[in-house]
């Protein structure tokens, strides 16, 4: 039976949050958390792919307890089970102690649940945005990763292979690989639908699996956390926007001739607006 | 780990189409930077077929080394060829820095190798600096959707990696005469050894405006309204000869392909003129446009952000002035009667 595991992170919704002027830091209260983004389309797919073959969809996730709402928010998306793995020991985790800590979750999950045949990342975060974790679970597990995958032309768990789309920049690529493998998906790859109501009563409910360091197996404490990650936030400052210049004034048939003026006039933009042959 | 046996900045030469990427000659301008701070050697590391030739163009951009994986296997980049290459490179040649283009190619290489070796790697950076005695790499970073910057800093590890965003750094001037020592490097594999296959690749067919290389970008949001609104962009650009650019929100709704999106999420630009225009100026859009040489902003709101980060602003709406500033145009550049003809 397939087993797929979609890797999900709960963020602050950086279109809500807030910057405190006073301090440069980020006025973390002002923010919702909410599932990532890109997360939703992993779970998404994961459950299409369970629809086209059968199978179990987990989602796991490392965060602090109140990420149990993304769990349940991945669940209302149709995913069979959750797992969490919550700890201090955790936190101020880069990507590489991400990476091992949810492969040491990832390894449980294999052994003692099910065996896992495809994993499915988003393709980054919208708060640390490094899209680096996906391809470090695939590294630490020995499995191919996929990036950018925009397509799952098919997955064929007897032969033990899968067929996808990566996106390129100019177009796609069509590759072959052997399976278990991971891919991290790109947010056009599907779109995810309203709720059901039977999985938002499910998702109400929904307890997930919940462990700690302590229920890890064969664990290397050096590796988590703030110990485990070489780099290392230092400074964090709010980019500091272009000085504002002038609007202009008059009628607009008097503004439209104070622009010309400045673009016709200086040589530089003149080549670039009258070398032009067209889009 | 002894730091001391760690010398020398690398710069990952991506090719594309038979070409250096333009974002690896970028980068061997900034990495040229650090490793004179660091009276260090500035190398490339060249993986693929038949890729001689360009290992020349790196040291036109100011390279003084290449080390090149030059065999049939490399033809596309697949993660688990070119990781391979980069990792034998590393453990033989100990680089102190190594920089990739923020590219998808660059970042699935980067993101494999950093797991691998094991190193901290820096995301996405946009400036970089290197401390002259100790040698620790200041890269900086916009996170959290661009709200904030940070400085990563890897102290315990070397090599110091980052993924570098394109169009931020600057190339040197080229240098024809400019030469260099090419070290040829190998490793043994074979397609047996390797998992995944690459079955085809489909370039797109619709040929486009790479935004990234237009001089004159005429970029619209959606104070245009609707895609009905949005034609005159199209019409300014047309006039112009400029590409297209568009706020993630016009993306979103539809209205252009994702190609034209400029910002966090979309591609960086740095045009001689930017026009934002029905723009609100959220800091994720300004992050990919605030280095565009001039940049004019048209917006209905006095208030707008955007009048805060551009050179001049007209407070109008956009569905009168764009098309009034599309006729100034043609008729100041003589284009006005290919216009009425239908031709722009
Ligand atoms: C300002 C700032 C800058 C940072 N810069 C860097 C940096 O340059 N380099 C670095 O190594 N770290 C950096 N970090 C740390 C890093 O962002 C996160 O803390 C790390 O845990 C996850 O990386 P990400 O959010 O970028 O995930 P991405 O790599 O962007 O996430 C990709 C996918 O991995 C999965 N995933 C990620 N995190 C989890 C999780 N906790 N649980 C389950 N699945 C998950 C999801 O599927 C997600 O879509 C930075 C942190 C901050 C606050
Ligand atoms: C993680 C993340 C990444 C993001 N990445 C990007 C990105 O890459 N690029 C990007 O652009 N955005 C990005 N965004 C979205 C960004 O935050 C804004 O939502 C978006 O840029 C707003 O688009 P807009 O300016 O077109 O629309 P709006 O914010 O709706 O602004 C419309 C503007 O048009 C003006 N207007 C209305 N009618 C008229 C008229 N008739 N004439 C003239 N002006 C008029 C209004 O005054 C307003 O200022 C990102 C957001 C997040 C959270």
């Amino acid at each position: 039976m397939l087993h797929i595991v979609a890797c999900i992170k709960q963020v602050p919704d950086t279109k809500i949050i807030k910057m405190n002027p006073k301090t440069n830091t980020m006025d973390r209260s002002s923010a919702p958390a909410i599932l990532n983004p890109y997360d939703s389309h992993a779970v998404e797919e994961a459950v299409r792919l369970r629809e086209r073959y059968g199978g179990v969809v987990s989602v796991l996730t490392m965060g602090p307890p109140p990420a149990v709402k993304a769990i349940r928010k991945c669940i209302e998306i149709g995913a069979d089970e959750g797992y969490m793995i919550t700890d201090r020991a955790f936190a101020g985790a880069d990507t590489l102690a991400t990476s091992y800590a949810l492969t040491k979750a990832l390894e449980k999950i294999a052994s003692e649940v099910r065996p896992i045949d495809l994993i499915i990342c988003g393709k980054m975060t919208i708060d640390g945005d490094t899209g680096q974790v996906g391809p470090g679970i695939a590294r630490r597990l020995d499995m191919p990763p996929l990036t950018s995958v925009n397509k799952v032309v098919e997955i064929n768990r007897a032969e033990g292979y899968a067929i996808v789309h990566r996106k390129l920049e100019d177009g796609y690529e069509v590759i072959r690989s052997t399976l278990p493998c991971l891919f991290s998906v790109e947010k056009d790859i599907n779109e995810v639908p309203y709720s059901t109501l039977p999985n938002m009563l499910r998702a109400a409910r929904y307890q997930p699996h919940v462990w700690a360091v302590s229920d890890l197996n064969d664990i290397d404490k050096t590796q988590l956390g703030l110990k485990g990650s070489p780099t290392i936030v230092s400074s964090v400052w709010a980019p500091q926007k272009p000085q504002g210049g002038k609007l202009l004034e008059g009628t607009p048939e008097e503004q439209i001739q104070q622009l010309l003026d400045v673009v016709l006039t200086r040589r530089e933009l003149f080549d670039a607006v009258a070398g032009g042959e067209g889009s | 780990m002894n730091f001391d046996d760690y010398r020398g900045v690398w710069v990952f030469i991506e090719e594309k189409d038979g070409h250096v990427a333009s974002v690896s000659l970028e980068l061997l301008g900034a990495g040229r930077q650090l490793a004179d701070k660091r009276k260090t050697e500035l190398a490339g590391v060249l993986i693929g077929d038949n890729v001689q030739s360009l290992a020349q163009i790196a040291f036109e951009y100011g390279a003084d080394k290449v080390y090149m994986y030059d065999a049939p296997i490399y033809r596309y980049y697949r993660t688990e060829t070119f990781m391979r290459a980069v990792l034998a490179c590393v453990e033989k040649h100990k680089p102190e820095i190594l920089l990739y283009g923020a590219t998808s190619t660059g970042k699935d290489l980067a993101s494999a190798v950093a797991t691998d070796l094991p190193t901290g790697l820096t995301a996405d950076t946009t400036q970089l600096d290197v401390e002259e005695d100790t040698g620790l790499l200041l890269a900086s970073r916009p996170a959290f959707g661009g709200n904030i910057m940070a400085t990563i800093l890897c102290k315990k590890y070397r090599p110091q990696m980052a993924t570098v965003r394109p169009k931020v750094m600057k190339a040197l001037p080229r240098n024809k005469e400019a030469s260099g020592v090419v070290i040829e490097e190998s490793i043994p594999i074979t397609e047996e050894d390797i998992r995944t296959k690459v079955l085809e690749i489909v370039r797109s067919t619709t040929q486009h405006v790479r935004i990234d290389e237009a001089d004159v970008i005429v970029a619209g949001g959606k104070g245009l309204g609707g895609p009905a609104g949005f034609q005159v962009i199209h019409r300014l650009a047309e006039t112009l000869g400029a590409a297209v650019g568009a706020s993630r929100d016009v993306v979103e709704a539809g209205w252009v392909p994702h190609h034209h999106q400029v910002g966090q999420t979309g591609v960086t630009v740095t045009p001689k003129i930017y026009f934002a225009i029905g723009i609100s100026g959220a800091i994720q859009h300004l992050v990919g446009m605030q280095n565009s040489g001039l940049i004019i902003a048209i917006n209905k709101d006095p208030a707008a952000p955007i009048f805060q980060s551009s050179h001049y602003g007209i407070v109008g709406d956009a569905l009168t002035i764009v098309p009034m500033l599309t006729e100034a145009f043609q008729i100041a550049l003589g284009r006005k009667e290919e216009a009425d003809a239908g031709k722009i």
